[in-house]
């Protein structure tokens, strides 16, 4: 439902996305994967408009649309979780998940609403934290990132973009993490996944997407695939 | 926000008011007297409403200097205005204030536009803002206020007893009214509701204080404006930071601003927003303050007064690292640092001892805070 078409885009010397193509669709887990600097991080600021774009379109549902900066990305229903997580630590989860959303009538905040929403949203996402009045700085790692996963559901978007969620993480927080992702998925949306840990990725994704050197390196099931064809994707070696 | 977090964050402030009270009290058979506990209102609603207002700018992590200089600048303001002009007090009172905002309208714009660190911006209005209130006072130096003008009505005017008992049961019954609101919205929700004897405890005390503030007060000469109207704005700046949207961004700026910034909050907004407020409260603590001495002068809005309103934000619970605190601390604040300034006064104790008690105090205050805040990372 949401596509990148030929995306290039070049930083002085550098070019770090050459005619990157990428197709996600509702429902779905993609997988980004690639070496450091292969552009995964700038394929997804242009998707979530943070940067633009040299060349190359963004269509959704077959239409082009205009994604000039992160208002453009909410309004066709993208939500970006960024790599350091953005959360306010000195608020609470409700806080959190409605930063820079509250609802509010004559900016008088509505608590109680904010409140059955976010038990209703962390509930339905599965997501366990004791308290949710607490500062979030009092919260594990895991529960961090959950609560910042949940936070891109807020906008009840339609894509849902990662950057690398579990790489601070330890094993058992992973796992929560990824099973929050399988969620994601159960409700319809469509999930772009960035990640170094093709463990993680074989656990979660549908597709893999891979970048080398800023074009596309080859794009496989999930299933049924080897984990070396991908590696060897990721290094450039052996055979595509 | 979690409450009871915050509230157990202002329990050592209380655990030393009362261990202040006990000390002076044990003293000196004056402290605890219902004119000296007057007395004390009195003094501590100007620099209060000073540090109301950098509780604002702090819950950013930010810091505003010049707030000691914006005081005594708009009240000579005010005071030219009324007394020289002859204009009506409220006019005169509602320009100073206009031009408070401005100041911190400007501190805030080269804060943000500029990137000058707030530090840098108001130390420079520290000195340049009392230069004009020098130059503006000129030769003469002092300008005093109509005894019984209104200005300084503001700090001669007392609710009678039943007065002052009805305004505790007013607010004792909003209370109660609204935490039973409270409740009864948080069960339609379907919604955890907290413990009933704990709210019902609470409602008490607030009860029994009210009550003793209002039977002390009376048996002096009555509840006084001043408290009444420090109170006001303390009360209605918590309401504003802890429901409203404003208030909610303050913290997340205070917390992470790039967070902040990424929700699409705007923050060149919510900076500038807090340094005009920190501003027209320290200018309204200036006016308090020359409505009580019932004249301006040279030494108006003086640093001590800048370094008493920081220290009492900080020793009431508010975070020098930003987005941590509450309106209240300034209250609670004041009431430490003015009862150590008001029991050694007493014991005839020399202001050297005076200024070094006060500082352990704030070191202790930061100390506490330092410590909280490493406790929370993770
Ligand atoms: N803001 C920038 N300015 C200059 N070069 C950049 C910038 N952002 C990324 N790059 C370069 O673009 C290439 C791709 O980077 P990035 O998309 O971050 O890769 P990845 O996320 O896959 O590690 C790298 O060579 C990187 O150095
Ligand atoms: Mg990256």
């Amino acid at each position: 439902m949401l596509s990148a078409i030929g995306v290039s885009k070049r930083y002085n010397a550098v070019q770090a996305l050459d005619g990157v193509s990428l197709d996600l669709r509702a429902g779905e887990v993609v997988a980004l994967v690639g070496d450091n600097g292969a552009g995964k991080s700038t394929l997804v600021k242009v998707i979530s408009g943070v940067v633009t774009p040299d060349e190359g379109r963004i269509e959704q549902d077959g239409h082009p649309v205009r994604v000039n900066d992160p208002l453009d990305a909410q309004r066709i229903g993208v939500s970006t979780v960024h790599q350091d997580l953005a959360l306010c630590e000195n608020l609470d989860v409700i806080a959190n998940l409605f930063l820079g959303a509250e609802r509010h009538r004559w900016s008088v905040l509505r608590h109680i609403r904010m409140e059955r929403t976010a038990r209703d949203l962390l509930s339905s996402l599965d997501v366990r934290i004791r308290d949710i009045g607490v500062p979030v700085a009092m919260l594990s790692g895991g529960q961090r990132q959950s609560v910042a996963i949940a936070r891109a559901l807020i906008g009840e978007p339609r894509v849902v973009i990662l950057d690398e969620p579990t790489a601070a993480l330890g094993v058992e927080q992973t796992a929560q993490v990824l099973a929050l992702i399988r969620r994601l998925r159960e409700r319809g949306l469509a999930v772009l996944l960035i990640s170094h840990n093709l463990a993680d990725v074989r656990a979660v994704s549908d597709r893999i997407v891979v970048l080398r050197l800023g074009r596309n390196a080859g794009e496989f099931p999930t299933e049924g695939t080897a984990p070396e064809a991908v590696v060897a994707a990721i290094t450039g070696g052996g055979s595509l | 926000m979690n409450l009871r977090d915050r509230d157990l964050g202002s329990w050592p402030v209380v655990g030393g008011l009362a261990a202040i009270a006990v000390v002076f009290g044990v003293l000196n058979e004056h402290f605890l007297s219902a004119e000296n506990l007057t007395n004390l209102a009195l003094q501590m609603a100007a620099t209060g409403t000073i540090s109301l207002g950098l509780v604002l700018v702090i819950l950013l992590g930010e810091i505003d200097l010049s707030a000691g200089s914006v005081s005594g600048l708009c009240a000579v303001v005010m005071t030219i205005l009324y007394v020289r002009h002859g204009w009506n007090p409220a006019a005169a009172v509602a320009v100073a204030l206009a031009v408070a905002a401005l100041i911190g309208a400007l501190h805030g714009f080269m804060f943000t536009r500029l990137g000058i660190p707030s530090f840098v911006v108001t130390l420079a209005g520290l000195i340049g803002w009392q230069g004009l209130m020098l130059y503006l006072l000129g030769r003469g130096g002092t300008i005093n206020l109509p005894f019984d003008g209104a200005v300084a009505k503001l700090s001669d005017t007392w609710l009678p007893p039943w007065a002052g008992f009805l305004l505790a049961a007013l607010i004792v019954g909003i209370r109660t009214g609204s935490v039973l609101n409270g409740r009864r919205m948080r069960r339609a929700a379907g919604l955890p509701v907290p413990s009933g004897r704990w709210s019902a405890l609470r409602l008490v005390g607030l009860a029994v204080a009210l009550a003793a503030v209002a039977a002390v007060l009376s048996a002096d000469r009555g509840v006084p404006l001043l408290l009444l109207i420090f109170a006001a704005l303390v009360v209605a700046a918590d309401l504003v930071l802890r429901h409203t949207t404003f208030g909610r961004h303050v913290f997340a700026v205070g917390g992470n601003a790039e967070a902040a910034r990424r929700a699409g909050i705007h923050v060149t907004r919510i900076r500038i927003l807090a340094f005009v407020g920190g501003s027209v409260l320290a200018a309204f603590g200036g006016i308090l303050a020359a409505g009580r001495l019932a004249a301006v002068n040279q030494s108006s809005g003086s640093s001590d007064t800048l370094l008493m309103a920081i220290a009492a934000a900080v020793i009431g619970g508010v975070s020098l690292f930003g987005g941590r605190g509450r309106a209240y601390a300034a209250l609670l604040g004041i009431l430490v640092i003015q009862s150590i300034t008001n029991g050694m006064l007493l014991l005839n104790v020399d202001s050297s001892v005076r200024y070094m008690v006060t500082a352990a105090v704030l070191a202790v205050a930061v100390a506490i805070d330092s410590l909280a805040r490493r406790g929370q990372k993770r």
